[in-house]
């Protein structure tokens, strides 16, 4: 069964808010010229930021806030996010796997920017909807 | 560079407690726009069974990427930090984290490998009370890529 794709925008101030909130300062994350300087084409968005942006999408598919039991994820392309007002898109989707008997259903996640792959192996168990 | 395989299975000593504020979590839900109730209000978690505010599923990285600075910073490795870039990334939850916790980590080093001329280093913190009730087991890989 396929899940309704959700669209998260993604823009400079996200990352700069996300920074403050979780503590990782990385400049490649708000400093273009350091993004350049280590071979990146611009700032690019936290990995962990795209997992809570992919966490969220799996609380609202499951419909409780505390329902994941376990969730993974590969980071295998950077979030690019240009300096602009509209800043970049990641859309998240996904397709249920399994229903367990005990009380669970898995989720095998895709999450895109631009139509390109930025996670593979992205994966959540979460407690089964009533 | 390269990593040394021999700190596979080394554990390090149990950091120092992080006590979970309310507001930390309500920081951290507002800023990656998570709107539920129950990441904001009490009253809207303690419906869900739980004591105080629920933290949102990525969480504890703030904990446990603090805790990991025991591994980044260890002098004998010898982790380019510059040179790190995130792999993968896992949590399993014996229990949501909630305002009030007092969580403290034990890392351990899974794996290390070098491939390609890039170094691999997985590490797995077990996040529990300082009661020792388990909370969430982190697994974190990262590559430290090799010189061009």
């Amino acid at each position: 069964m396929e899940l309704p794709t959700q669209t998260f925008r993604v823009t400079r101030a996200d990352l700069v808010r996300y920074a403050g909130a979780s503590g990782d300062f990385n400049p490649i994350h708000w400093s273009d010229r350091t993004a350049t300087k280590v071979g990146l084409p611009g700032v690019i968005a936290h990995g962990m930021f795209t997992m809570a942006l992919v966490g969220r999408a799996v609380t609202t598919w499951a419909g409780a806030p505390d329902a994941v039991v376990d969730f993974n994820v590969r980071f295998t392309r950077p979030v690019v996010v240009p300096d602009t007002d509209e800043g970049t898109e990641v859309e998240v989707s996904a397709v249920v796997k399994e229903v367990t008997d005990d009380g669970l259903t898995r989720l095998d996640i895709t999450a895109t920017c631009l139509g390109e792959k930025v996670l593979s192996q992205a994966r959540a168990t979460v407690r089964t909807p009533r | 560079m390269s990593l040394d395989p021999s700190f596979v299975g080394r554990t390090y000593p149990p950091t120092a407690p992080y006590q979970v504020g309310r507001e930390k979590i309500r920081e951290f839900a507002t800023a990656i726009g998570a709107t539920d109730p129950a990441h904001h209000d009490p009253a809207a978690a303690r419906a869900l069974g739980h004591p105080d505010v629920v933290a949102p599923p990525t969480f504890p990285v703030i904990v446990t990427m603090a805790a990991s600075r025991q591994i980044i910073e260890d002098p004998v490795l010898g982790v380019d930090y510059s040179r790190v870039v995130h792999g993968d990334q896992r949590f399993a939850y014996t229990r949501p984290v909630v305002a009030g916790d007092e969580l403290v980590c034990v890392n351990t080093i899974e794996e290390v490998t070098n491939r390609g001329g890039h170094g691999f280093l997985t590490t797995r913190t077990d996040v529990s009370t300082v009661a020792g009730e388990p909370v969430v087991a982190v697994w974190s890989k990262i590559v430290v890529r090799g010189e061009a």
